[in-house]
């Protein structure tokens, strides 16, 4: 049942204006894979080329080794979950998990069969007879995922299914959605633009920005090994500072404008003197209270106390700030004004060309 | 998908709509521009009946007449209806929906029926002139001629502003008019400044719509008017008059109609694009209430002009129950049924054709405006954009121009479809269904896209999707469409006239003829009949309207 997911050079075109001028991709069977992007970068586009919905204007799509370029939605086997849900408010909720079945022409019994197990499933038996008006976000979500299951598609395509609810049901919601998909093993393309609930569901993500995919990969890597500076600023958090590569013999080390040195084990092809710009997310920056052989210096701007941890805002010596993130310590939060020097730790932090297009550590 | 065009269903809807458009608007039009260059007798091509025209001061007159009162019309029916909408929706008036309900009936009736109860309220011999000529000896100014026509018309057509500003005024947001009181604008200076420019796409809407109505109305003019000929009754005398009739310089005259209505149009158009905006409430304005002095104006004014509206069809109904001499021409003292006798022994297939036949064209002009406003609405290409712009052209055609051309296009071998129900079905489709797809288009631009994705995704077919989901969620408002198209098309006249044969008599034409021959008694219970019918609809109307909301 399960399909892989190929698409070669795909091209989107409105009028003059190109969406998505060429891109490849390739979706491994059962995986739950997510289309990451701000608004506007082509991942609902590209979502909607895979489900028929938008025309393709080149490459090629393939379900398996099924070319599906010209194949009408409605024969693509394909379970769609919309943003905004698109449950047929003139029908039950019954009538609305039992339509696709329907279109099957499956015998009765087995469409009446098919229909309870996936209400139960969802969790929405109790339900059955309401029109959908009377139903919650959360419960119509759930009529949404329940019919687009019940079909047993090949591939279930997800726009921002989550977008619509309230901070505490998307989190309820995406447990649910992950634990469903586990259990059936569905091909999933899933697009969203949260990367926090990306990060949750996913196996791969891929980045998109301009209808260009900036790099795939599972949470961990995209978080940890970014591929470029959009990558790094795009998920999580990060401060960008600039500085300046020393090569000397085989040793490689990273220099801050204000001297700080930091040698590096995993520089790749880079040259003495190549300016360079080093992403430091806000747990990589440690706050010592006193001078160490060499650091960043500032002063703290202002604290916020978050229970776990305590964010810092620091101005450094250069005039650019600096965010941070500690552990929440049962000492005192250090006052505002306080100078502080800030090293970083040297395996996590990320380098990139001064550009920001290509990352230079392993 | 682009290279190779896929025949799904609605590929061929498109095409055979389009071939429907070209078949029964395109052509018949075509047909009228080419006989308004013929000549009558010789049949060259010739530009003579443009220069007939516009040479004799007896017919370029009649195209200024027809400006002046569709300009005055627009003028005073704006000036009632945008103050009632107002004071409608600003302030408590007791029985609104009532009120409402009254204001729309009005409106609902052939306009020359109003002129006819109004010739024999203030006419010569009309009730209330000889009332106050024996009660006071004072004698009533001329009902005849201009007066008249702009007496009847704006009081026909004042409702219809009335229902497009004040859905627009629904639609004002409280915090609109907080903002502008907070900012020192208030009363009547928020009212010039505030609300009429919020409103001010619909009111453009409602001027177009009273306009072209004023300006193709022939029904009027022919029993008011007096002399005061404009040119839809010059047409019609030139197409079907007893003496002289001259089809070519008729057509001519249709010509230059539409050309005038055209360039109406699409100045409407031009300053409705620079004025367009949307407004949806979130929290609607509170309706006040007045202080007693001025309440009581308010009730007054609402209630007065609404009175005054439909006094003419409620003195038809009084008429009609008056005794008659025989042949029903001459009202004698005491009451009777004798009228309606008549009208049930000897017109009762007159009612029957008017149900078959309007039927018949609902039926047709709801599925077509399904289908059209669903290709303009959801599948935009230039094929249906094509659709989209012939589908609003009879906005610009007067009904008798639309019968015309049917007679000219359909008077042969190969379609010989004059004097069949069928020509007058397909004239009241192409006259109304315009109207019919501005309203299913707004309530399908409701409906989110997905939904229909949703439906194909999980393996309906396009038509499957129409049929099973985008119809059911229609048809509430396509319902109530429906219906305000039924009375539109009970009260149709002006291209019915000229299509209808002995067997295809339908009621309104039947009033018409009953008027001009002077049989008053018959003609006021024929009326009455189609009031019952507009009533009767209209209360349908309210059972499945939600809101009341009103889509002409």
């Amino acid at each position: 049942m399960d399909v892989k997911i190929t698409i070669n050079n795909a091209v989107k075109k409105y009028g003059d204006f190109t969406a998505i001028p060429d891109l490849s991709l390739e979706i491994q069977p059962g995986e739950f894979f997510t289309l990451l992007g701000p608004s506007g970068c082509g991942k609902t586009t590209l979502l909607r080329m895979i489900a028929g919905f938008n025309s393709i204007e080149g490459g090629t799509f393939y379900f398996g080794d099924r070319l599906i370029n010209d194949l009408d939605p409605s024969k693509r086997n394909i379970g769609m979950v919309f943003q905004n849900y698109a449950i047929f408010p003139h029908l039950t909720v019954r009538k609305n998990v039992a339509f696709g079945l329907k279109n099957k022409k499956l015998p009765k019994e087995e469409i009446k069969a098919k229909t309870e197990e996936f209400m139960a499933l969802m969790k929405i038996s109790e339900y059955a007879d309401r029109l959908p008006e009377k139903l919650s976000g959360g419960q119509q979500q759930r009529v949404a995922l329940a019919r687009a299951l019940a079909i047993e598609p090949e591939v279930l395509l997800m726009d921002e299914p989550l977008s619509n609810l309230d901070a505490k049901l998307r989190v309820e919601m995406r447990t649910v959605i992950k634990e469903i998909q586990n259990r059936l093993g569905i091909t999933t393309v899933y697009v969203t633009h949260d990367q926090e609930e990306a990060m949750a569901v996913s196996d791969r993500i891929a980045v998109m920005n301009l209808g260009v995919i900036q790099q795939i990969g599972s949470p961990k890597t995209l978080y940890q090994r970014p591929a470029n500076q959009f990558v790094a600023t795009f998920i999580g958090r990060t401060n960008l500072m600039e500085a300046q590569i020393k090569v000397e013999g085989k040793e490689k080390s990273i220099v801050f404008d204000n001297g700080y040195t930091v040698k590096m084990k995993n520089l790749t092809d880079v040259t003495d003197g190549q300016k360079v710009v080093v992403s430091v997310r806000p747990e990589e920056l440690v706050i010592n209270s006193k001078s160490e052989t060499g650091s960043l210096v500032g002063k703290v701007l202002y604290s916020t106390f978050l229970g776990l941890n305590t964010h810092y805002v620091v101005e450094l010596s250069n005039g650019t700030r600096a965010e941070i993130i500690q552990e929440s310590l049962i000492d005192d939060i250090i006052e505002n004004g306080t100078e502080v020097y800030l090293t970083v730790k040297a395996e996590k932090i990320n380098v990139f060309t001064d550009d920001g297009e290509k990352s230079l550590v392993r | 998908m682009k290279k190779k065009a896929k025949f799904d269903f609605w590929v061929i809807a498109s095409l055979v709509v389009l071939g429907l458009y070209l078949l029964f608007m395109v052509y018949p039009l075509l047909k009228i521009v080419r006989q308004s260059v013929l000549d009558d007798k010789t049949g060259a091509l010739t530009l003579k009946h443009f220069i007939k025209f516009f040479s004799q001061p007896y017919y370029f007159r009649t195209l200024t007449n027809s400006f002046k009162v569709a300009i005055c019309t627009c003028a005073i029916s704006l000036a009632l209806g945008v103050p009632l909408a107002y004071l409608y929706n600003m302030y408590q008036i007791r029985g609104r929906k009532t009120l409402q309900m009254l204001i729309i009936l009005s409106s609902m009736s052939a306009p020359f029926i109003g002129a006819y109860a109004w010739v024999n309220l203030l006419g010569r011999a009309g009730a209330i002139t000889k009332m106050f000529k024996t009660a006071f000896g004072i004698t009533i100014p001329n009902i005849y001629g201009f007066n008249g026509i702009l007496l009847v018309l704006s009081l026909k057509l004042f409702p219809l502003v009335f229902m497009y500003v004040s859905g627009a005024m629904k639609n004002i947001d409280k915090s609109l008019l907080e903002a502008s009181a907070n900012m020192g604008v208030s009363g009547t200076k928020r009212f010039f400044r505030i609300v009429i420019p919020l409103c001010m796409p619909s009111i453009l809407a409602a001027a177009l719509m009273v306009f072209m109505r004023a300006i193709a109305d022939f029904g009027t003019p022919l029993m008011i008017g007096e002399g005061y000929t404009t040119f839809p009754v010059i047409i019609y005398n030139e197409y079907v008059g007893e003496v002289g009739t001259n089809h070519n310089f008729a057509a001519a005259i249709a010509v230059i109609a539409i050309l005038i209505t055209l360039v109406f149009f699409l100045v409407q158009r031009y300053l409705t694009k620079k004025n367009s905006f949307s407004m949806s409430a979130m929290n609607h304005v509170e309706r006040k209430k007045a202080k007693p002095l001025g309440s009581f104006f308010i009730h007054l004014y609402s209630y007065g002009l609404v009175a005054l509206a439909l006094l003419p069809q409620l003195y038809l109904v009084y008429l009609s129950f008056r005794k008659t001499n025989p042949s029903g021409e001459v009202f004698q003292s005491g009451f009777s049924m004798q009228s309606y006798q008549h009208v049930f022994n000897r017109m009762g297939n007159t009612i029957w054709n008017t149900i078959r036949i309007c039927g018949m064209a609902l039926i047709l002009i709801i599925i077509l405006a399904i289908l059209i406003s669903y290709l303009t609405v959801r599948r935009r290409n230039v094929l249906n954009a094509t659709i989209d712009t012939l589908s609003m052209v009879p906005y610009v055609i007067p009904g008798a121009v639309v019968g015309i051309s049917m007679i000219l296009a359909f008077n042969n071998r190969y379609l010989p479809l004059v004097g069949t129900a069928a020509i007058m079905v397909i004239a009241m489709c192409v006259r109304r269904i315009p109207y019919t797809i501005r309203s299913s288009v707004a309530i399908l631009s409701q409906i989110p896209m997905s939904i229909d994705e949703a439906a194909e995704s999980l393996g309906a077919s396009k038509f499957k999707t129409l049929v099973k989901v985008t119809i059911p969620m229609m048809f509430n408002g396509l319902f109530a469409g429906a219906i305000m198209s039924w009375v539109t098309l009970i009260t149709e006249l002006s291209s019915s006239m000229l299509l209808y044969s002995f067997k295809t008599q339908t009621l309104n034409v039947a009033v018409y003829k009953a008027v001009a021959n002077a049989t008053d008694g018959r003609a006021c219970a024929l009326a009455t009949v189609v009031s019952l019918f507009t009533v009767l609809s209209l209360v349908l109307f309210n059972k499945v309207s939600k809101d009341g909301e009103i889509m002409m």
